[in-house]
């Protein structure tokens, strides 16, 4: 069905049709370059920084990394390079929370404090539309510069994945790798708004942000991704060398022991293995014990990415939402 | 028949459990400037709020420009509002206020917009943040009207501006109002401004209307009269608004009807705003007010008395 059969809705005043979306990318760029800019400044810097030693890396690589467990290797590839890659990607993991704090909490904050709302939302555009533009705008545009940024991080990481010295499912680069960047750094931009638009005061909305930000992404790390699809469970002791280990254990008889971490096991060690002749593991194998290893593939790399990008971008939009609803009826 | 540019119908609002605004009915007719007076907290700003729809009503509701749902698109469309210190963005130029407005409302007249800040001799490159506070408060005023409105809304628009730039303001008020026909509700506790520009009067107190006409109407029906003070408690069953008694002689402001006459020995003398509006400010009992069934009629045009409480 065509469009244009569709009658025309009655008009309740006589040409009022709302102030055109497009006038947005206007008022959202002028208002918010300086945010821009920093955004860009930042990620620009860091860009160039990963392509510089991205190359003299991948030289080293190329020259020394014929094969990957090779001494030359180790000491003029992983050994040079491989501390200053964690670094990198320990400095990176703020790069969200700092755009969220400082792009996304003033945007409704700053308008708050200092009583300029009371211009913005008395404008024809109307309020609810207003916040709704601005946001997605600068959502979309952030998480488009992250997620160009995080290609260029790929390339940078590629050689240490090949090289076996960072597993694909690695806390420390997986969310900045992929599409996860890209949607923790949205979500941060969308903590930001929403905690502007509640604690009306931009410094203070800064450190919250931050602090809800941490919040999210250390439990996510520590807790929830290790869930996303059901674990393989091996006894196998030799694991891939890709796997990321969700949780070993021992079982005897077909009934669970003991946990292989923590107390359990040096109580189990202490009193079985007093002697360090043979490994923990075999010596347990003697006396019964069978290690049982889940672990995560690392063949599940994108699938893990899409659904943590999945949910993030769920999370995102209703933040965003929730702001946007606050906006509409937040009473002056 | 005149459209009301405001109706309120037991209009309130509440902020925790002190209420701001209470029972607030009000019809004021388009085509006039309103002054809205009362002391700090009486509820001006509320009023306001709620008429630009930046607060939700607790209690009641809020049409403007006839039937319109205060917020609503063609609501926003056709008021302009200049809040309390002129909020401006201070890191934007002048220039780029103008297009920052223009890109957020259906009209906007950039020609009138340049041509007055011009006439002002505001540099249209400086931020605002550099611009006195009168110059913010006409850059403000100047993005308002340029958008057409038909109801213009200020929220003491002169608090904070010296003498100079507080009449220029004024005068680009009244001439918006007199050549472009635009309606206007100021608030203001500076009274004695209000004399040359207002020809509507609604006095709140504590969050209630306590006073609502047209200026002339209620001039017409008050009178300050003169009197011995000895003589002074005979008056106390007209409606007297307020008396104010010296040894030989008391002042009493009265509200009188059309066969009023002067009791011998007592002078009579008109009274202007500002008196009597301080009447009524130090008398937060007494109260002139339409009718509430009679919202549009305007008794106090025809001189009719109303409710008059002492």
């Amino acid at each position: 069905m065509s469009a244009l059969t569709v009658p025309a809705r009655p008009q309740h005043d006589a040409g009022l049709r709302p102030v055109p979306w497009r006038r947005m990318a206007w008022v959202t760029w002028r208002q918010h370059r300086a945010a821009l800019a920093g955004v860009a400044a930042l990620l620009g810097a860091l860009a160039v920084y990963l392509w510089l030693t991205g190359l003299q890396m991948r030289h080293a690589y190329a020259a020394d990394c014929h094969s990957a467990s090779s001494l030359a290797c180790a000491m003029n590839f992983t050994g040079r390079y491989g501390v200053t890659a964690i670094i990198v990607s320990i400095f990176l993991q703020a790069v969200p929370p700092l755009i969220g704090a400082f792009a996304g909490a003033p945007v409704l904050a700053r308008e708050l404090e200092t009583g300029t709302f009371r211009y913005a939302w008395t404008q024809g555009f109307g309020r609810g539309r207003w916040a709704l533009a601005k946001l997605v705008l600068l959502g979309a545009v952030v998480a488009a510069a992250a997620g160009a940024f995080s290609v260029l991080f790929s390339w940078y990481n590629q050689p240490f994945v090949a090289a076996g010295y960072v597993m694909p499912l690695s806390t420390r680069v997986f969310d900045l790798r992929g599409v996860a960047f890209a949607a923790w750094t949205l979500t941060a931009f969308a903590i930001g708004a929403l905690a502007g638009m509640l604690i009306r005061r931009v410094v203070p909305a800064i450190a919250a942000t931050l602090a809800v930000y941490a919040g999210l992404a250390f439990a996510t790390a520590l807790w929830l991704r290790e869930h996303y699809t059901a674990p393989l469970v091996t006894s196998n002791p030799n694991l891939p060398g890709s796997a990321w280990v969700v949780s070993q254990w021992y079982t005897k008889g077909g009934t669970f022991a003991f946990p292989a971490r923590g107390i359990p096991i040096v109580r189990a060690l202490s009193r079985f293995c007093p002697s360090f002749n043979v490994s923990p593991a075999q010596c347990l194998a003697r006396h019964g014990y069978t290690q049982w290893s889940s672990y995560q593939p690392g063949s599940r790399f994108w699938p893990f990415q899409w659904i943590e990008g999945g949910w993030l971008l769920a999370l995102s939009v209703l933040l965003i939402a929730a702001t946007v609803w606050l906006v509409r009826r937040r009473a002056a | 028949m005149t459209m009301n540019i405001i109706e309120t119908s037991g209009l309130g609002k509440r902020y925790g459990s002190t209420w701001a605004l209470r029972e607030c009915t009000l019809a004021i007719p388009a085509g006039h400037v309103a002054a809205l007076v009362g002391p700090n907290g009486a509820g001006k700003t509320t009023l306001l709020n709620l008429a630009v729809g930046l607060a939700e009503p607790t209690a009641g509701g809020v049409t403007v420009l006839g039937d319109k749902p205060a917020g609503s698109p063609a609501a926003l469309d056709g008021i302009a509002f200049v809040a309390q210190d002129t909020p401006l963005y201070k890191n934007l130029s002048a220039a780029d206020m103008l297009h920052l407005t223009r890109n957020l409302n259906r009209r906007f007249d950039q020609r009138y917009a340049e041509t007055r800040l011009a006439e002002l001799g505001i540099p249209l490159k400086r931020k605002t943040g550099r611009l006195s506070g009168g110059q913010q408060a006409q850059l403000a005023l100047t993005l308002a009207l340029a958008r057409r409105p038909r109801l213009l809304v200020l929220d003491e628009p002169v608090a904070m501006l010296d003498p100079v730039a507080r009449h220029d303001f004024m005068a680009t008020v009244l001439t918006a109002a007199i050549d472009d026909g635009v309606s206007v509700l100021l608030s203001s506790h500076v009274l004695a401004e209000l004399e040359r520009v207002a020809d509507y009067l609604i006095l709140l107190s504590r969050g209630r209307v306590q006073v609502a006409g047209e200026v002339d109407g209620l001039l017409a029906c008050h009178r300050l009269l003169t009197g011995p003070a000895a003589e002074a408690d005979r008056y106390t069953e007209r409606p007297v608004v307020h008396a104010r008694r010296g040894e030989a002689q008391a002042h009493l402001l009265v509200r009188v009807g059309a066969d009023y006459s002067v009791p011998p020995g007592w002078e009579s003398h008109p009274v202007d705003l500002e008196e009597l509006a301080m009447a009524y400010l130090r008398e937060p009992g007494a109260a002139a007010l339409p009718g509430p069934a009679r919202a549009r009629a305007l008794p106090l045009e025809t001189g009719e008395p109303s409710e008059v409480t002492r």
